[in-house]
């Protein structure tokens, strides 16, 4: 291991900020990250023992315990709760004769959950070694079982278990568009950097994470800072629950997004970039490696691009199963081999980035529009949309609907025109933009998607009558609580009471004053948590309550007050190890 | 009705005593609150049970055993207004550290395997009141009205709140109060 260690340190130069790659790999080899190696690791990058702790415990995908040989994560995301996720994964486990969220004795396997894993389309997904499987069904199911049990390498699972589909049901402006290999470079260096800014200041494109903010702006700013090095990193960490687009992007159109990612480095003076993809998708990994490499052939990436004097290239880092990497300032943290924090805003990425130099952070999708921008001008993407929001927006649609997939369309479509567009019928409501976004019931549908009414990083679940609201609310509660970095108090402590307090009315222990405490208890969170994490994470329930508030009442008791767990049963150990079954060893769960 | 004293019961479930020695740092103002207040069932009384006409109480630690169910359950029945006193009442506190130990780990430390122990055996008698699973905050248990933090709350926390109640007006502690570093 010694040996192994060492060759992964130098290969990695020694660099600290590489420690997530590391990790990965050592992971990967020994289904755990050993002791031996944690203190080897510390003298060879030269940083402390708690620091390489720190990050193993904060990322999912790092195990201080052994996994087993085959780790085997399944995704439960609300789109596969819908397609029968509690059920399957027990069958799993059964056939496994492994329990959930533990290794089995033989080392062999080990199964768990995992938050959604971008394949919400193609439910029920989950992760074997860090790859995508999707459309599990028992037999499927079966077929796995049998290979772990045989111990069958990997590489000689059936392919068909690691299908990714792209679905893309309905393309617009930019799906249109065949992937660019130098044209948006050729047209940016002809018109001038300058005036290819301004093409995409008139473009009106606004990021596509969600946040929207004007993306030439965040350019501008990055160039105008006073800096030795600058650095431009696309935010492939597509971790909102319901959204898949960016899988589907850089499948299908990945020369664009480097294209586009091209022109930004060239706009504000960058040579290097990075490409965080979250872990989920390391299925793409070495597909897009092989783009990079054509590339850079092509003379496309490296030095002195197309002879405009210009040098950039890209590299491709991989998270390791965090949503809150989703968050730019945390993504940094990460890019830079630490925990993914969010940092103190301001100072803002654009003035004090990765390594502390000015970085712009944009999405796979806001790099794929700006390629083409920079090929047709900023009129031509800002013939579409509304007036606050330019051009066309791509949507992960998944749920109750006939054809989850891909749709692109301008901003300002009714939430109505995609529901026809997608076969969903009998609607009880839309959750758009992820769980951290908006709960719309069947009364809004004319609603717009833009910036100016629904504004949404791409995720559309659709819901169907047969759906119960609180079931929603209960998976999105306990993701929130999950994926909470721990940083800040409001959020750790918040997310988690917030859990509790739903599993609370969930379970039908609530009563009247459990809805009082559950809205303060929204609101404390979404006003003092550190990001944008915590100051969504009360977003499902705030929205729902507003608009179903009869639900939650029809689930209170007509009492004052009853606990949020079963007072005999926690006395049950107590009362075995005492050896006692009087009367005065239970409790009544109300006071008679 | 101005004369009749506002009845004030008290306890300690799972705490340390800590926050009732803070209520005694009141010294001198304590003389001037029993103009206004009386004292029910307290360990400042000895008087074993709530009148059923209580006005305040006063909760001190979280509830770690079923006697400690029973005890808030006569104050929740007999208090008007029933509030956490102190971090083990609103969070479960230190006790609530042995929440990450199983209570068979525990017990077993305490009275099988520790250094020390002879005629090892988990006690039993209906005497004695079976320990909870977890340690819980007293909110978890039954309905609670007002939370008053600290570790203990200091003895002006205890008179801003008690004085506020008497002059008939919500309860606020100003920051200085509950700010702690």
């Amino acid at each position: 291991m010694q040996q192994f260690i060492r060759q992964l340190a130098q290969e990695n130069d020694f660099q600290a900020t590489r420690l997530l790659k590391i990790l990965r790999a050592i992971q990967a080899r020994y289904f755990y990250i050993p002791k031996a190696a944690i203190e080897q690791l510390a003298l060879m990058l030269n940083i402390s023992r708690t620091q390489i702790q720190n990050v193993i415990e904060f990322y999912s995908f790092f195990h201080l315990e052994p996994r087993g040989q085959f780790d085997i994560l399944i995704s439960n995301s609300i789109t596969d709760l819908m397609v029968g996720q509690a059920e399957l994964i027990n069958y799993f486990a059964e056939k496994l004769g492994v329990k959930i969220g533990e290794v089995r004795a033989d080392g062999v396997v080990s199964l768990n959950n995992t938050s959604c894993t971008g394949m919400c389309d193609q439910s029920l997904a989950g992760l074997v070694n860090g790859y995508a499987i999707t459309h599990l069904t028992k037999s499927r199911i079966d077929e796995i079982v049998e290979n772990v049990n045989k111990q069958l390498p990997l590489d000689q699972w059936s392919r068909d278990f690691f299908k990714v589909e792209d679905n893309i049901i309905k393309s617009g402006l930019l799906l249109n568009e065949t992937p660019i290999k130098g044209a948006a470079i050729k047209a940016t260096f002809a018109r001038g950097l300058m005036e290819t800014l301004t093409e995409v200041e008139k473009s009106g494109l606004r990021g596509r994470g969600g946040a929207g903010y004007t993306t030439a702006w965040k350019w501008k700013y990055c160039r105008e800072e006073n800096a030795d090095q600058r650095y431009i990193i696309c935010n492939a960490d597509e971790g909102e629950p319901g959204t898949f687009k960016d899988r589907v992007i850089l499948n299908a159109y990945a020369d664009s997004v480097f294209e586009g990612m091209t022109v930004a480095a060239a706009i504000i003076g960058a040579t290097q970039g990075f490409i965080y993809l979250r872990g989920e998708y390391l299925h793409l990994y070495e597909k897009l490696e092989a783009i990079l490499v054509e590339r850079r052939a092509a003379n496309l990436l490296g030095k002195n691009i197309l002879q405009n004097g210009f040098d950039f290239d890209i590299e491709i880092c991989l998270g390791a199963g965090a949503y809150i990497c989703g968050e730019e300032s945390a993504l940094i943290e990460s890019l830079e081999g630490k925990a993914g924090i969010p940092r103190n805003r301001p100072p803002y990425p654009v003035i004090s980035g990765y390594l502390n130099k000015p970085t712009s952070v944009n999405n796979v999708e806001t790099f794929l529009a700006a390629a083409n921008i920079a090929i047709h001008g900023g009129e031509w993407f800002a013939a579409f949309g509304t007036a606050k929001s330019k051009g066309t927006k791509i949507h992960s649609i998944s749920g109750d609907c006939a054809k989850p997939g891909i749709y692109e369309y301008p901003f300002g479509v009714t939430v109505q025109t995609i529901l026809d567009d997608c076969g969903a019928t009998d609607v009880l409501g839309v959750q758009i933009g992820g769980p951290s976004g908006t709960f719309i019931s069947n009364d809004e549908f004319q609603r717009k998607i833009a910036f100016e009414d629904l504004a949404t990083g791409g995720s559309f679940i659709v819901f169907n009558n047969s759906r119960n609201i609180l079931d929603i609310v209960h998976n999105f509660s306990h993701f929130f609580a999950h994926e909470s970095c721990g940083f800040c108090t409001p959020c750790r402590v918040g997310t988690s009471l917030l859990k509790k307090q739903i599993d609370k009315i969930v379970e039908g222990h609530g009563s009247a004053g459990d809805i009082v405490a559950l809205e303060e208890l929204c609101q404390l969170i979404k006003n003092y948590s550190h990001c944008g994490l915590g100051q969504t994470a009360a977003n499902p329930v705030l929205t729902t309550l507003e608009r179903y508030p009869e639900i939650y009442q029809s689930m209170l008791k007509k009492i004052s007050y009853e606990p949020g767990f079963d007072l005999d049963k926690s006395l049950e150990t107590a009362r075995r190890l005492a050896n006692r079954d009087d009367a005065a060893a239970h409790l009544a769960q109300v006071e008679e | 009705m101005t004369n009749k004293k506002v009845k004030v019961a008290t306890v300690s479930l799972a705490g340390c005593f800590g926050c009732h020695m803070s209520f005694l740092d009141l010294d001198e103002r304590l003389v001037d609150l029993v103009e206004h207040i009386q004292f029910d069932r307290s360990p400042l009384t000895d008087i074993e049970h709530c009148s059923s006409d209580c006005d305040i109480g006063l909760i001190e630690g979280g509830v770690c055993n079923s006697e400690n169910v029973h005890t808030l359950r006569e104050f929740r029945k007999n208090c008007k207004i029933l509030v956490a006193v102190g971090a083990c009442a609103i969070n479960g506190g230190l006790p609530a550290m042995r929440n990450h130990i199983s209570l068979e780990d525990c017990l077993n430390e305490s009275y099988v395997d520790g250094i020390g122990v002879e005629n090892a055996q988990i006690p039993s008698d209906v005497e004695l009141p079976l320990l909870l699973d977890k340690v819980h905050p007293i909110h978890e248990v039954v309905k609670i009205d007002y939370f008053l933090p600290g570790c203990p709350p200091s003895a002006d926390v205890f008179w801003k709140f008690l004085t506020d109640l008497l002059a008939g007006v919500e309860p606020s502690l100003p920051y200085e109060l509950v700010h702690f570093d």
